[in-house]
């Protein structure tokens, strides 16, 4: 653990010096948040501009095609212009809506994926906020963007929207309890709610390692809850196109669809970045006990590289989903998870209770 | 100026005059290095990501599918996004032909494309009638419905040339002045008052 | 055929015979429907291919043509009116489902009613629309119906036209949907409805309760349009009815012509004919595949299955010079000859379809999602298939065996050997997976035809002004959704005075109701799109 670089000493020196100044405490910590609150805005958009990228090449890429190619080097800069040209793109008005629901939605929905955004640990003290319910916390504020969803879907007076929302609304109640329970599973193997301390826990093994059967299938229900939460194929039914046309965002344009674009694409990165984060270590780097040598090469890949590593991987098991498995209808989606789902987490975590409890975990 | 996208040599383009005419209406009016600089910006964000609108009511369509397939692949540069939703596609590629029933649902889908909007006439039919120009119930052209932009013949015209129309959009977009100066909302107005098909539109639109 | 003949003479006197290709019963209007349900329930003609009106100046009347399911004969019945002001026949839409349609189709463009029709609305032209376009007095000027963007005029109800006991006609208008149903607009620009139809659907929840098809909205007007060409210029608007059927349509239009002028086609070109019609086969299947699947949420195997299409497209395009409306077939024979590297191209396709049928099927059949979506879903019997005149792999999965290839084998189809795939669940699953078996079946057929395509002529000698004598033709061929028939009337002159297109999609839309009520509304996008109708196909 030593040689891996602790970015809590940069923020430890910049609120020295800032103090150091003569600057009032108050004034210091304001200065902190503002500076901390641009650059995680930042990240938010470079990193879903990203995946709308990297969406896009790796669809191309199971479809035998070639993908954005054409703008910038490789296509790079494709998602950016789409980003220009979506940002002066006309706000339409509607008439016979409610005009302050209707707008406040996208907010809703792009304000809950970010606020969860916040919690995720990026390497060593590079963490906006770390308190003792981070999880928790996690678990609470990803569930205000189904509100958003819902709210977006009816306010718009729109049948296909209203459908669209409703099912959205189904859905992602329910496999909320899949998420969670998959959740507390790990908790409940780490023993604690706080990010950084789950992180620090699997230094020597990853959870998925050391949690052997229990981990794994909480694993698997995460990833098959998690596509649903995030609305993907094939349990991309609120947005089904050649059902609903557009779902719930049918009637938005702009920037404000813009919005529900870019969540969906972060709240990819952030189901895959928490998946790391339970199962895969966050931003630990993959030590195998007894290979020192190879321990201290991998500690020199710096956490960050591993975190967000790590949460391509598993998002590109997410966007494979979407890209080979046909939709399911609404009613089978709901009997996978409170007929299949439901029943087998609540069992496996009474396993991996049992199991912590008699300690049959892999211990090192 | 040279206005010409990746790989593709000015003089490769066949309607040149057409798109030189629009930069000197450009030069002559003139305008400010930072709106200038601005408008190039976005506009090269507009003119790199023309999403279209799923759209087709025949043959011409099941090319445009091809289009996106592998062979073709309008992804590489980046219109493969078709859009479902009129609020969010960028022009409507008319893929086939418009019959009296059809032309109120069609100029509704037109009205409902967030500005700035684009229309392509794809195909004989659209452009013409086509074939079906004698019928009783077809629409000789769209452009008496909705502003053409760029017109493809073809029945129905190979996908490569349906690249070739989409690529003469982008050019087109490119030498457009998006701040100030040419309002795409005056424009509109234009075509209202020149077409009483489109007026017609516009009063139910504004509720008369 | 004769003891059919003395049996109804005997049973109808006032019944008249003319023998054309298919025997033609002229009866009077009130013993239409007795004749009808005596054909349909004691001769076996069971199955009504169509109806066709007919404006014959003095007299505005209607065609029925029937046929038998066992034994593959066909039989039709003439009906007329002299009363052109308000015309009006008995309809027979209580034996046959499908007339309902046929029927409208009939009040739409000749202004005939039928009298107990339980839905006699327009079909294809608003409800708005001025005068009925296929009469021959027809006023096509513009002004009367000039295209508007004022929305059109919509109606809830149907009208249901009743003989009083003094003989005047009675009208009941009567409510599409109950009051307090939630009806959804899909369509007509609506990603699922492939196309610009539209489905009006009440669904209570997520359960469709009813779906009220309106068509009409790429109607050409093609059959009119004919009547002013001459034959061979009447021949490229069957590209563009069910553009993936072009050449099996062209082939089944040039048949009938062919057949009415008397010319022998060179077996040449009747072989390059049939091996083009089981490739538009193949490619067609393909493209259904792509956006079937598509439809469901996977997209990915839209693009694995064009790429064959891309390949027979490639191969089409450098003998017939397009990749789509070739309007190759031509009367006579084909357009041009085939072109050098065709058999070799052909073969390469042929070796490698069973390895992309392999893994069409690895991605899609086997999946468990797909499985849970389609099977059970929009089941169809044999009866309901034969009720509604399903044709083609629809109408072959819920085990009718509705080829025309091997029921009026027609071309070289009689030489080769090749099976007709019928199945019995008559679900969703069944007719993906007739049409893949098709595609073997038809790769089956070209490999036969491959190596011996003869040498020889590719175009017989025809009149540079062609005259078809005068009477009436009826020809059938297997198109790739079901059996395509056309009905040429001629004067003796150098156009038709009528054609008449029977296209399979009009009965697969049409039987959409009836089989996706009572199934969730996501099924309506299984249930409508694994009936494969093609829109402008429907509406001509």
């Amino acid at each position: 653990m030593e040689t891996t670089f602790d970015f809590s000493t940069i923020t430890q020196w910049f609120n020295n010096l800032l103090l150091g100044w003569g600057l009032a405490p108050w004034l210091v910590t304001t200065i902190e948040c503002v500076l901390v609150g641009v650059g995680l805005l930042l990240l938010y958009a470079l990193l879903a501009l990203f995946y709308i990228y990297f969406e896009r090449k790796v669809c191309a890429a199971f479809q035998c095609r070639l993908g954005p190619n054409r703008v910038g080097p490789l296509g790079l800069l494709q998602s950016f212009a789409d980003m220009f040209k979506i940002l002066i793109k006309e706000l339409i008005q509607l008439k016979h809506i409610d005009k302050f629901l209707f707008a406040l939605a996208p907010y809703l929905v792009i304000i809950a994926s970010m606020m969860a955004f916040a919690v995720l640990p990026w390497g060593p003290g590079l963490q906006i906020i770390d308190f003792n319910i981070g999880i928790f916390f996690l678990i609470a504020v990803s569930s205000i963007g189904v509100l958003g969803i819902l709210l977006a879907g009816w306010s718009s007076n729109n049948k296909f929207t209203l459908i669209g929302a409703m099912r959205s609304g189904a859905q992602m109640i329910s496999y909320e309890l899949s998420i969670g329970l998959s959740v507390i599973t790990m908790v409940a193997f780490a023993g604690t709610m706080n990010v950084e301390e789950i992180v620090l826990a699997q230094d020597n093994c990853w959870f998925i390692f050391a949690g052997h059967v229990p981990a794994i299938i909480a694993f698997v229900i995460y990833i098959i809850a998690g596509t649903a939460e995030t609305n993907r194929g094939p349990f991309d039914l609120p947005e089904a196109e050649s059902e609903l046309t557009a779902g719930y965002h049918t009637e938005y344009s702009g920037i404000h669809f813009g919005f529900f674009y870019l969540a969906e694409y972060l709240n990819l990165f952030i189901v895959a970045g928490v998946a790391s984060l339970l199962f895969f270590g966050g931003w630990m780097p993959l030590h195998i006990p007894g290979w020192e040598g190879f321990n201290h090469i991998m500690n020199y890949i710096p956490g960050i590289v591993w975190f967000i590593g790590k949460a391509i991987v598993i998002s590109f098991i997410i966007i494979w989903f979407k890209w080979t498995f046909p939709r399911l209808r609404i009613d089978q989606l709901l009997k996978l998870e409170w007929k299949y789902l439901l029943p087998i987490n609540l069992f496996n975590l009474a396993l991996m209770v049992m199991i912590v409890i008699c300690g049959w975990y892999i211990k090192w | 100026m040279e206005v010409t996208t990746k790989s593709m040599p000015y003089e490769a383009w066949k309607d040149n005059e057409y798109i030189e005419n629009l930069v000197d209406e450009l030069r002559a009016q003139g305008t400010n290095v930072l709106v200038g600089s601005l408008d190039k910006l976005i506009n090269w964000g507009r003119s790199n990501s023309l999403w279209p609108l799923t759209f087709a009511t025949s043959c011409c369509g099941i090319e445009f599918v091809s289009l996106g397939a592998a062979r073709f692949d309008m992804a590489r540069f980046g219109w493969e996004v078709a859009r479902s939703s009129p609020r969010q596609a960028d022009f409507i590629m008319v893929a086939g032909t418009i019959v009296n029933r059809m032309v109120p649902v069609f100029r509704r889908l037109y009205d409902q494309l967030a500005e700035p909007k684009y229309v392509i006439a794809c195909g004989g039919c659209a452009i013409s009638g086509g074939p079906f120009r004698k019928s009783y119930h077809v629409a000789k052209g769209i452009e008496d419905i909705v502003p053409v932009d760029v017109f493809v013949p073809g029945c129905p015209p190979c996908p490569e040339a349906m690249i070739y129309g989409i690529m003469q959009l982008s050019r087109k977009v490119k030498v457009e002045r998006f701040f100030g100066g040419v309002n795409r909302q005056e424009k509109q107005k234009d075509f209202v008052d020149e077409h009483p098909m489109a007026k017609e539109a516009e009063k139910i639109i504004n509720g008369d | 055929m004769a003891t059919i003949k003395e049996n109804i003479a005997a049973r109808f006197p006032q019944a008249t015979f003319e023998d054309a290709d298919v025997l033609l019963i002229n009866i009077p209007d009130e013993q239409l429907h007795d004749l009808a349900a005596a054909l349909r329930d004691e001769y076996g003609y069971d199955y009504l291919i169509t109806i066709v009106g007919v404006d014959r100046v003095q007299s505005l009347g209607a065609i029925y043509f029937l046929s038998s399911t066992a034994t593959n004969q066909e039989i039709s019945i003439q009906v007329a009116t002299t009363d052109r002001e308000n015309p009006a026949l008995t309809s027979i839409s209580d034996l046959w489902s499908i007339a309902t349609i046929y029927e409208r189709e009939i009040f739409d463009f000749y202004g005939i009613k039928f009298l107990n029709n339980q839905d006699m609305r327009r079909l294809f032209l608003s409800i708005d629309w001025v005068g009925y376009p296929l009469r021959k007095d027809y006023d096509n000027s513009p002004e009367n119906n000039a295209p508007s963007t004022q929305n059109e005029r919509q109606s809830d109800f149907t009208q249901v036209y009743t003989r009083r006991e003094d003989g005047s006609i009675a009208c009941e208008d009567r409510a599409v949907f109950q009051p307090d149903d939630f009806v959804v607009n899909i369509g007509p620009q609506h990603p699922a409805t492939h196309g610009v139809l539209r489905f009006r659907t009440a669904i209570d929840g997520e359960i469709i309760k009813k779906i009220d098809v309106y068509m009409g909205y790429i109607h050409r007007g093609i059959e009119k349009l004919c009547e002013n060409l001459t034959y061979p210029q009447t021949l490229h608007f069957t590209d563009r009815m069910d553009y993936f059927s072009a050449h099996n349509y062209h082939h089944g239009l040039c048949m009938c012509i062919e057949r009415a002028a008397g010319i022998e086609v060179p077996r040449r070109a009747q072989v390059i004919r049939v091996i083009m019609d089981e490739l538009s086969r193949i490619a067609s299947h393909c493209l259904f595949f792509g956006t079937y699947c598509m439809d469901l949420g996977a997209t990915t195997m839209l693009f694995y299955t064009l790429r064959v299409r891309e390949q027979i497209l490639d191969i089409m395009e450098k003998t017939c010079g397009a990749r789509m409306t070739f309007n190759y077939d031509c009367i006579g024979g084909v357009m041009a000859d085939l072109d050098p590297d065709f058999v070799k191209d052909v073969k390469a396709l042929l070796a490698t379809l069973p390895a992309n049928l392999k893994e069409y099927n690895k991605l899609f059949v086997g999946n468990v999602i797909a499985e849970g979506r389609l099977e059970g879903m929009g089941v169809m019997s044999r009866e309901h298939a034969i009720d509604w005149g399903v044709t083609g792999p629809s109408g072959r999965a819920s085990g009718w065996a509705c080829d025309v290839r091997k029921t009026h084998p027609y071309s070289v189809y009689p030489e080769v050997e090749f099976d007709e795939i019928t199945m019995t669940e008559g679900d969703s699953m069944a007719r993906f997976k007739c049409r893949m078996l098709e595609i073997e079946q038809s790769a089956r057929i070209i490999e036969q035809l491959i190596d011996n395509i003869p040498e020889g002529d590719y175009l017989a000698k025809v009149p540079k002004v062609l005259k078809l004598p005068q009477g009436h033709w009826f020809q059938l061929v297997e198109g790739c959704r079901g059996v395509f028939g056309v009905y040429i009337e001629s004067d003796g002159g150098t156009s038709p005075v009528r054609m008449k297109f029977v296209t399979p999609s009009l009965n697969l839309a049409a039987v959409t109701d009836s089989i996706t009520s009572g199934n969730k509304i996501a099924d309506l996008i299984t249930i409508a799109g694994s009936l494969d109708y093609i829109v402008p196909d429907m509406d001509r």
